[in-house]
């Protein structure tokens, strides 16, 4: 299922300013990526690069490849719906559809997508509150609205909608930033699980969150303000945490900068 | 030790906010004067509006309200009333009212829906600016020159009759830029996260609007359709021009005299005779009593479309 994702000489623009510069990664499957760096680095619009995401801000148009084990996204007449129904994401503040109940929200990317059998959408929504570690606290509340709920429950609500459509690539922009710690811990353990069977990619800003969750990091950093952000390296996070290669990555990991 | 223990086990007195010598000083003796300067010249703004209105539904009320008491106004029309007789009622006018409002929602609401839609989830450059243009005029159209604009056309220019879907042609009109405006601002409270959320799902655009989108602002649009439908049943240029009066019960939009609240108002306000005199004020505090429905049928949709969150 978990696909690979390769990003070529990756520019990214929002109408005529260059908010990513000359990108290129690989991101493995069945693991978990972190993307840090500081504010304006350009790390949330490169994930949003890696599901077609970007362009639908008004100006948003991007240079380079994104491949997908081998099919590039960006080729002419690749249908950008089709990759956000493989490469899901999970947005910084939850945002459940306030007009319906907490199956249904996470029905809905089926449901939308044309599925009508409503048993088969009983067993998906059933399985993918379980799979976002959150069925035991909803299932007697399922017909109830999903803004009722927490806000660790929400993103988790939202994370159940995401896997819902089966993606092979799930992405996170600082999916906790707007959590308390407990809901936080929620998460992470269910980052944990999730990358046995996804690719998954998280943008943080919060460095110890990216070394309990991740395998690899990558980091970013822009010279200044206005200009664009770059990948300065990209390592397993053990050594980007001990020993990392360039001297920006050490400042901004021990806290002298950012 | 909580705030909560610190507080019982001291012994301070408790400490008085704002007194002398605290730092704080007193509030000027200006700031107060002026507050409340302020204070009495809004409640005089709020009454000078208050004023005129009460009056207004007084009057209405105290003359035509005894009208509406008797069953015979809900169920009767004019037919062979003259203004010297007692009876008949308003049943042919409320019919029309009514029918010429719905008819005129049915055409306007899609038009403006579709229109505020194009110009919130799609508009961007020259045609966008040129449209919410148009319908910034289109708002300050005055209702006879739209009345006239549909004369000339459906009348002098096709020469079709004065008929009722005139009508409601030139109160098409008239309700658009209402209903377009309100959609619009309903449809920008949407926030974007849902929408990116569901593109996320791989949800095609329009599929976002008609079922995310359109789904959470739903309450809100009814209520501006509500509170249009409210605006252009009480307009009276477009019936004086193209839909003339008649005591009978008619129907047909598209033939025949229709007769509606506003025509049978107008039919009767300069006789002086008791019985035709009452009709006018009966007539009026009907159609006051209609719209005042739909204003609170919108605001009730709008409170509990809301309140589900």
């Amino acid at each position: 299922m978990a696909k690979r994702i390769d990003v070529k000489d990756l520019n990214a623009y929002y109408g005529t300013f260059k908010a990513v510069e000359d990108v290129s990664m690989t991101v493995e499957p069945r693991s978990v990526t972190a993307f840090i760096g500081p504010s304006g680095c350009g790390k949330s619009t490169l994930l949003r690069t890696l599901n077609r995401m970007h362009e639908v801000i008004p100006g948003g148009r991007v240079e380079g490849s994104v491949r997908l084990d081998d099919v590039d996204l960006y080729a002419t007449g690749v249908d950008p719906v089709a990759v956000r129904r493989t490469v899901g994401m999970v947005f910084q503040r939850p945002n459940p559809f306030p007009t319906m109940s907490i199956a249904d929200n996470v029905a809905a990317g089926l449901r939308l997508n044309g599925m009508k059998n409503k048993k088969e959408l009983a067993e998906k929504v059933e399985a993918s509150l379980r799979g976002a570690n959150l069925w035991k606290e909803v299932k007697d509340r399922l017909n109830k609205p999903g803004a009722g709920l927490s806000g660790g429950q929400q993103q988790r609500l939202c994370i159940a909608r995401a896997i819902a459509v089966e993606p092979q690539v799930l992405l996170m922009d600082e999916p906790c930033s707007a959590l308390d710690p407990i809901s936080t811990l929620a998460i992470e353990d269910l980052i944990s699980d999730l990358k046995s069977t996804y690719t998954v990619v998280i943008v943080t800003h919060n460095m110890q969150q990216a070394a309990r969750v991740s395998d690899r990091t990558a980091f970013f950093n822009l010279t200044a303000t206005g200009e664009p952000g770059r990948l300065i390296e990209m390592d397993d996070t053990q050594k980007i945490f001990s020993n990392p290669t360039q001297r920006a990555t050490e400042d901004y990991i021990s806290g002298r900068f950012g | 030790m909580s705030a909560l223990d610190m507080a019982s086990a001291s012994n301070l007195e408790p400490v008085r906010v704002l007194a002398p010598g605290s730092g704080f000083g007193h509030r000027s003796r200006s700031r107060a004067l002026r507050n409340e300067l302020a204070r009495v010249v809004m409640w005089a703004a709020f009454a000078v509006v208050m004023v005129p209105l009460a009056w207004i539904l007084w009057s209405v009320l105290s003359k035509g309200g005894q009208m509406l008491l008797d069953s015979q106004w809900w169920t009767n029309s004019q037919r062979g009333i003259t203004n010297r007789s007692v009876g008949g009622g308003a049943v042919h006018a409320i019919q029309g009212t009514l029918i010429q409002g719905l008819i005129t929602a049915m055409i306007a609401v899609p038009i403006a829906v579709m229109t505020a839609i194009y110009l919130v989830e799609f508009g961007r450059g020259r045609l966008a600016r040129a449209v919410s243009f148009t319908v910034d005029i289109l708002t300050g159209i005055p209702s006879i020159v739209a009345a006239l604009f549909i004369y000339a056309v459906w009348v002098t220019a096709f020469g079709f009759q004065r008929v009722g879907f005139a009508v409601c042609l030139a109160l098409m009109l008239l309700m658009i830029p209402v209903v377009v405006r309100s959609t619009e601002e309903m449809l920008k409270l949407v926030p974007n996260e849902l929408r990116e959320a569901a593109y996320a799902l791989g949800v095609p655009k329009w599929k976002t609007i008609a079922r995310i989108v359109l789904p959470t602002a739903f309450s809100g649009i009814i209520t501006g359709v509500l509170l249009g439908l409210a605006r252009v049943m009480g307009e009276t240029a477009p019936l004086l021009i193209l839909g003339p009066y008649t005591k009978n019960i008619a129907t047909n939009l598209f033939g025949g005299l229709m007769p509606t609240l506003p025509t049978m108002i107008n039919q009767d306000r300069t006789e002086v005779l008791q019985p035709a005199v009452d009709r006018v004020w009966g007539a009026a505090a009907t159609l006051i009593l209609l719209i005042l429905l739909l204003n609170i049928a919108g605001r009730l949709i709008g409170h509990f479309g809301r309140a589900k969150g």
